[in-house]
């Protein structure tokens, strides 16, 4: 069992699975010769070449449309966005392309490839590189969107969206890169669509995703101390979505809250929030709430910035108000 | 009057000292090639024509843009180009045919029936054959032409030898995605022909409301890019002047820009009368510039071609359409039970779908709160 940082864990399932499948290439700005914007691809490079290691002009637009292209004629390419803020000058490709061509060809064409890149908050990065996409992408059918919490999730489900044959959102964070986890050392993969209780309790199911695990962890704490015993449920892919592990959270508990970043109004929270009240109407037995970030474009001072992302101590309020207390 | 097609004081011919090909590595046309290429424009003209009786019938349905007049653009791309990938805009009927889809697969899709090419999931603007390498129609302007350098790319990756030939009209050529794709190609030297098809008309704008320069070429010098730009209503000549393009692509060269001036007959979709047109303009392309008569004119006079040759051509074309009508109208409409068989690549496929219908997993978990009675 290694120790790995997040971003290492990634590269370890890049450079594994180039190994593997030549047809795989990695494809963005400053991945190669840079080492990437965050390290992410660090001494790629070296080891797979110019040919499968490719740095890109500022062209988001013109790189995930020559993605998508290389993948219908059976490559398999890793498009890396320095932050999928950028993805929104390609968001056409993504949407209008990646996620539709297989069902307008029939399935002629399938689009294996992935998209991935550091998604949401980092610190005072204001209004324009703090966007987190998830609704924006998940509402797509087409397309799967897959995020992860520690480096053992990262290495895994990353190997699952290289693997699939569908395009594949992936949606990272700046501030965890340099998150360290242990990751077994023998290979595995995480199948997408399997969500992961991350800590069980009796309660109410506290459903998220990203690195909002770990403000749910870090309420949770604060919860078992007050005696409310939280059950932590990390959705890992909200495309596809595993309605089974949720479903039978919130029947175990009978109460649901819901956090993610990103904003309230049209968020993920809200879909799921929509299919637990349809699934699990009798055994509900307070509202489902929902915890986000504020409804305005992020702030750059740190006062306001910490005021609008979700954390643990609006979390627990919230946890609490469904309890009644 | 003055022509679009014929105007432009600068229009350098640039081809040749940009390093293009005096010649191409083809042939020159036989009477044989010549009047199968007539053939396949004639069977273009009259399956649009077709359509778009089938249109005003109701049974095709949503946005149909007609291909009639440009022919000889796609017709004389595909005889230099068969064997390599393609893609094209909305208005790729014509394109599809060209390359090998046949009249029955296009026809069925117009009509939205299983047989299709797309097997009625794509439509009008929609069509894809893998078969022959036809990677579709698109209906986002400009965006396609970034898909053409990522075919033009896995050419590259695996050493094909083949180049990718993307068509487009001359209002793509405003989008950020089509300059984009043209930047890509030219910095990694991709494989591909871009082939502008300067109808003159974005939709019901006129090129010069649309465009600052009128060579729709030249904005390729801006990424280094080789260029050529020609009219295209002889067959002949489209067919050497892609191949000459498409030989220097394959050789590893790097992409070739053709703007190709050609003509629209009817209105950019069925739904346009296409009254914004100066008047004559079109009776004078129709009378002057029509593709089918230039290469009819071309075949008896240079080449000897009967009356009754015509003639043979006429009825093989309009027994093909009617067949195809036929095949169309006989055609299953799509399988509902098949709707979600192609929003996923198969191997998830349930998972996917799922999404749809999360009360199915329900079951299961009530039953085992009711200690296992459903």
């Amino acid at each position: 069992m290694a120790t790995l940082q997040i971003r290492e864990a990634l590269r370890r399932a890049m450079v594994e699975e180039m190994r593997r499948d030549d047809r795989i290439f990695l494809m963005g700005e400053e991945v190669a010769q840079y080492n990437g914007a965050y390290k992410v691809s660090q001494g790629m490079l070296e080891e797979f070449g110019a040919k499968r290691v490719i740095d890109t002009p500022i062209s988001e637009n013109g790189f995930a449309g020559l993605g998508v292209g290389a993948a219908m004629v059976g490559l398999r390419p890793i498009i890396e966005f320095m932050t999928w803020n950028f993805s929104l000058v390609a968001y056409d490709q993504v949407v209008n392309s990646a996620a539709k061509i297989y069902q307008m060809s029939a399935g002629q064409y399938p689009v294996p490839m992935v998209f991935r890149g550091p998604n949401g908050a980092a610190e005072n990065l204001a209004a324009q590189h703090s966007t987190s996409v998830d609704s924006i992408y998940a509402h797509f059918p087409g397309l799967k969107v897959v995020t992860y919490a520690d480096a053992a999730d990262a290495y895994g489900l990353l190997k699952a969206a290289i693997r699939d044959d569908s395009p594949v959102c992936f949606l990272e964070s700046e501030l965890t890169y340099g998150m360290k986890g242990e990751v077994p050392d023998e290979e595995y993969i995480i199948p997408l669509g399997q969500a992961n209780v991350r800590r069980p309790g009796k309660d109410i199911s506290l459903i998220t995703w990203g690195k909002q695990v770990f403000v749910c962890e870090a309420a949770a704490k604060q919860l078992a101390a007050k005696g409310i015993d939280v059950e932590v449920v990390d959705l890992r892919s909200l495309r596809p979505l595993d309605h089974e592990t949720l479903f039978r959270s919130v029947t175990k508990t009978g109460r649901c809250v819901i956090t993610h970043e990103g904003h309230l109004f049209a968020g993920v929270g809200a879909e799921i929030a929509a299919r637990v009240q349809e699934a699990c109407f009798d055994r509900l037995e307070a509202p489902i709430l929902r915890v986000t970030n504020r409804d305005v474009p992020q702030p750059y001072a740190s006062n306001l910035e910490k005021l609008v992302m979700p954390t643990a101590d609006r979390v627990v309020e919230a946890c609490e108000k469904v309890m009644g207390r | 009057m003055n022509l679009p097609s014929t105007e432009g004081p600068d229009r350098p011919a640039t081809a040749a000292a940009m390093g293009l090909p005096e010649k191409s590595s083809l042939p020159p046309v036989s009477a044989e090639s010549l009047l199968a290429l007539y053939r396949e424009m004639v069977l273009i003209r009259r399956l649009e024509e077709i359509a778009a009786r089938a249109y005003t019938q109701r049974k095709i349905l949503g946005f149909c843009h007609l291909y009639i007049g440009q022919e000889s653009v796609a017709v004389g791309a595909a005889a230099s180009t068969r064997g390599d990938y393609w893609l094209a805009a909305y208005r790729e009927h014509g394109h599809a045919l060209a390359k090998g889809t046949s009249a029955r697969a296009i026809m069925a899709e117009l009509f939205g029936r299983s047989g299709g090419a797309s097997r009625g999931l794509g439509g009008s603007m929609h069509i894809f054959d893998k078969e022959h390498d036809f990677l579709g129609g698109y209906g986002i302007v400009g965006a396609h032409v970034a898909l053409a350098s990522g075919i033009g790319w896995a050419i590259q990756y695996r050493n094909e030898g083949r180049v990718c030939v993307c068509f487009f009209g001359d209002g793509a050529t405003h989008q950020g995605a089509y300059f984009e794709a043209l930047c890509l190609a030219q910095l990694y030297k991709l494989p591909i022909v871009f082939i502008c098809e300067n109808n003159f008309y974005a939709m019901g704008t006129a090129l010069h409301r649309q465009s600052a320069v009128t060579d729709m070429s030249i904005r390729a010098d801006g990424v280094g890019m080789v260029r050529d730009s020609f009219e295209g209503f002889d067959v002949e000549l489209v067919r050497e002047r892609v191949a000459r393009a498409a030989d220097f692509a394959r050789s590893g060269a790097g992409p070739v820009m053709l703007e190709i001036r050609t003509y629209r007959h009817r209105g950019h979709s069925m739904s346009d009368p296409a009254k914004y047109r100066p008047e004559g303009e079109l009776e004078q392309y129709r009378r002057d510039y029509d593709p089918l008569s230039i290469t009819r004119k071309r075949l008896s006079q240079d080449f000897g071609v009967s009356e009754e040759t015509f003639e043979e051509i006429r009825l093989s074309v309009e027994s093909e359409c009617e067949d195809a009508l036929q095949f169309a109208e006989a055609s299953p409409i799509p399988d509902p039970a098949a709707l979600y068989n192609f929003t996923y690549a198969p191997q998830l496929t349930s998972m996917a779908t799922g999404n749809d219908a999360p009360v199915f997993r329900l079951d299961a978990i009530q039953a085992e709160r009711n200690g296992g009675k459903a």
